[in-house]
């Protein structure tokens, strides 16, 4: 089994509406793999239909290498879900639900448990009725962590988070990753998120995918940003194919340069000399406009 | 106070099928009751011998409060008594909806980051429930006062019905501010419910003995609202201390809204256990978890009627000696096969009325897989080891076995307190409304598994059926329509001759129904 997710062309309809309109996702086996989409693109559909929770109208899927839908019950005893609004029983506690959503996918390591509840600052006594968006979201993280489990669907885990539960968060992932037993599929539009925790990711954008990859491989849509000051005049800089928004202003030049013209535009700087040199490497987040604005032009 | 009308509109939205529905029967109860009875008293000397027994038996007035002449409009508002309490229960559970239950689910969260007031959803909420009770009244009173042409009287009789609503939410705001539970902030109202009723009916038995503890009904607001009288000695003093009552009782929860912080209630909330028992690990031992208080509530409250009805019947003993007319009105009131025999009928029409009551139940608790799909708990369940149908069943056990255990009560209860020896009979004909019931519970089950947006709708059938047995009492409907209500295919075990058909019948439709419910729910979007 090399794919734990496997989907192609999935397609969605709520009425006239196409949720989704042939997406698709891959997921290797082992890997933290990022979801990443603006709210509405289908992120938290796809999801459900993977959970057999929703049954696609187009395209195929397959989960754990079997049929999400008609298996549903058998492969989710191999896997965990955190949704992306978590809502607990008003009267039982944070500790109970977790110890019964473990149960009910077949066992919870009770140390494990324990640590989690720790890291996360988590008092399992309350009410959950008592507990804020964050905390409920902090029971639905450790009962799925604390689950013996291959496969973690996390649904924007970190939405209802403060920074320092965040930052929690990304090192129990980073553990679980060098673990490296678990495959993770994380939702999400926190971008520095994905960037310090997937191996691979996903763009999606009206339910469709825009862009799939490792953040290598996406890195070379990007565009880096340079800021210079030279000794000379900056002859023919500008006309360079991959430069991008030149401006010049007294000695200084600020550009944006295609990945693979980078090294033509360095060599051409160094010939004129260069007094100092600032140079931005591609956010994920330029990453994902420039995904968007491209499919706008197409 | 700002948002206030955007929040009545979302109010209107939620509950544009629930109510519309409780105004309409509540506010056409009284008129449906007086036409009925015109059937029932086709000559004045019956209906005064009916009034003048049913003024000092006990039974009765425990139910209905003390009835004071004998014109039909006097019967009709008198016998339409209990219903302050069941307005003032749908008052409270309309205002707890919107304030308590929002806010323990993080919806008014969601508001308070809008343009919304602090007050604004108590406003609305309120605002909410009194336009409804006004309108119970003034349908009351329009309706009645075309019926009776008696203008002052049926405006009295609307303000008794729309008082007791505008009291009961004004309660419901202030437990609403207590905890910081919804289950019991309702709790806490249903409790002070029953107790103003306890005291009206003590207060109210007195007054038909030795008068000792009369006041007992004005320290009651169950008890103002009956002394009205609207019809025969009225008394409007009642209506001004229930306004005021109400006035005061929204300002106190103004004033606690005031004191506490979005969330919390005043009474802090205690902290549980951090593990979970040895028996929350399987879908029924979760369904047990939330189901259990709605199950021991409702049995306790079976009982309760069974004393009630068990004792009521005890009097209709004496009333049986009396008069051979009586008996054929208590017969028709039972809608009874005219057997003749008084206590029988009187048994199997109790058999009837506390079968609809156990409906209730079953739809409500039935009702309980919806709001578990809504409130995003079932897509938890479902993401495990557990299937769609192990879920549903876990919670159709207690939706099925929970109406029989509260009606095995009540026919317990109400057969031992009977002592007439007609104890099994008494039993059996209560649990032989199981089948009826199961059909509106399956019916629900269908709406819940193939239409689960209009699951609500299922609220509609126990109110049908309702309507078909008030109707059915005048003995004009014809079959067609009484045959809508499976309730009208029990048999009657008391007074009547058995078959087993109609109940093997009312089973199997009841199993079709859930069955075809549970095939939707299996191949459907969920959430959805
Ligand atoms: N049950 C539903 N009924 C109708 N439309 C839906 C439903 N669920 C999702 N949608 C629509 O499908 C689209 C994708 O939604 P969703 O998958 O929730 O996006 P995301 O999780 O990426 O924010 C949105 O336009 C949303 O409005
Ligand atoms: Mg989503």
């Amino acid at each position: 089994m090399t794919e734990a997710i496997d989907a192609e062309g999935l397609i969605k309809r709520f009425g006239q509406v196409a949720a989704l309109d042939g997406l698709d996702l891959k997921v290797r086996t082992g890997e933290v793999h990022g979801f990443l989409g603006p709210n509405g693109a289908g992120k938290t559909t796809t999801i459900r239909i993977l959970l057999g929770l929703m049954r696609h109208d187009g395209g195929r899927a397959s989960l754990l290498g079997g049929d999400p839908w008609a298996q549903a019950t058998e492969l989710h005893k191999r896997l965990a879900y955190v949704p992306g609004d978590v809502t607990l029983w008003p009267s039982l506690t944070g500790g109970e639900v977790i110890d019964l959503l473990g149960r009910l996918r077949g066992g919870l390591d009770p140390a494990r448990k324990k640590e989690l509840l720790d890291r996360f600052e988590l008092d399992p006594r309350k009410k959950g009725r008592t507990y804020s968006k964050g905390n409920r979201q902090k029971v639905a993280l450790v009962a799925a962590l604390a689950s013996d489990v291959e496969l973690l669907i996390l649904d924007e885990p970190t939405s209802g988070l403060d920074p320092l539960m965040e930052e929690v968060f990304r090192e129990v992932i980073l553990q679980e990753k060098r673990r490296g037993d678990r495959t993770v599929l994380l939702s999400s539009h926190i971008l520095a998120e994905v960037e310090a925790l997937c191996d691979r990711l996903t763009i999606i954008r009206e339910g469709r995918t825009v862009e799939t990859g490792s953040l290598a491989d996406l890195r070379h849509l990007t565009r880096t940003s340079i800021q210079a000051e030279l000794s000379g005049p900056p002859d023919g800089l500008a006309t360079m194919p991959g430069i991008h928004d030149f401006r010049t202003d007294n000695g200084k030049v600020r550009f944006d340069v295609d990945t693979d013209a980078l090294e033509p535009a360095l060599q051409t700087l160094v010939k004129v000399g260069v007094r100092s040199l600032v140079s931005q490497p591609p956010s994920l987040e330029e990453l994902f406009l420039r995904q968007y604005q491209r499919s706008d032009e197409k | 106070m700002t948002g206030t009308a955007k929040l009545i509109r979302l109010i209107l939205r939620r509950d544009r099928i629930v109510l519309p529905l409780w105004i309409l029967l509540f506010g056409l109860l009284g008129v449906g009751t007086y036409a009925s009875f015109e059937g029932l008293f086709p000559t004045d000397a019956e209906r005064i011998q009916f009034a003048s027994v049913s003024t000092d038996n006990a039974g009765l007035v425990a139910l209905y409060g003390l009835l004071q002449g004998d014109s039909l409009a006097v019967l009709t508002s008198w016998r339409v008594g209990f219903v302050p309490m069941v307005i003032g229960l749908a008052a409270l559970l309309t205002v707890i909806r919107h304030t308590r239950a929002d806010e323990e689910a993080g919806r008014t969260e969601l508001l308070g980051a809008t343009v919304v007031g602090r007050h604004a959803q108590l406003a609305a909420a309120l605002i909410v429930t009194a336009t409804a009770s006004v309108l119970i009244g003034l349908l009351t009173f329009v309706s009645m006062a075309g019926k009776t042409g008696n203008t002052g009287g049926s405006l009295a009789f609307g303000a008794e019905l729309t008082v007791s609503g505008l009291m009961f939410a004004a309660v419901a705001a202030i437990t609403a501010q207590l905890t910081s539970s919804a289950r019991s902030a309702r709790s806490i109202a249903v409790v002070v419910l029953g107790v103003a009723y306890a005291l009206r009916v003590g207060g109210d038995i007195s007054a038909i003995g030795d008068g000792g503890l009369t006041w007992l009904s004005w320290v009651s607001p169950l008890g103002w609202v009956t002394h009205i009288f609207p019809y025969g000695p009225v008394n409007w003093w009642p209506v001004v201390m229930s306004v005021l009552a109400a006035a005061i009782a929204t300002n106190v929860a103004v004033e606690l809204r005031k004191v506490r912080d979005l969330g919390d209630g005043l009474v802090a909330s205690r902290l549980g256990p951090a593990n979970a028992p040895a028996g929350l690990g399987h879908p029924l031992g979760l369904a047990w978890r939330l189901h259990r208080g709605l199950l021991l509530g409702w049995t306790a409250g079976f009982a309760l009627l069974g004393l009630i009805f068990g004792g009521v019947g005890g009097s209709v003993l004496d009333i049986a000696e009396s008069n051979q007319g009586l008996t054929d009105i208590f017969d028709r009131l039972a809608g009874g096969n005219g057997a003749g025999q008084l206590l029988d009928s009187y048994f199997a029409g109790i058999a009837g009325t506390v079968g609809l009551i156990a409906a209730c139940y079953g739809v409500q608790a039935t009702l309980r897989l919806r709001d578990e799909e809504t409130a995003g708990h079932a897509e938890a369940v479902l993401t495990t080891s557990v299937s769609r149908f192990a879920w549903a069943a876990s919670h159709l056990l207690f939706a099925l076995l929970g109406p029989a255990l509260a009606l095995f009560a009540e026919g317990l209860v109400s057969g031992l307190v009977a002592t007439d020896g007609n104890f099994g009979r008494i039993l059996g004909g209560t649990m032989l409304q199981l089948p009826a019931v199961w059909v509106l519970a399956g019916l629900t089950v269908l709406l819940f598994g193939l239409l689960p947006r209009l699951s609500l709708v299922a609220w509609a059938a126990p109110v049908i059926c309702v309507l078909v047995l008030l109707v059915g009492q005048t003995l004009q409907a014809s079959q067609w329509l009484l045959d809508i209500s499976p309730f009208t295919h029990v048999p009657h075990l008391t007074g009547g001759t058995v078959s087993a058909t109609p109940v093997i019948t009312l089973l199997v439709v009841a199993a079709a129904l859930a069955a075809a419910g549970l095939f939707g729910l299996r191949r459907r979007n969920l959430p959805d």
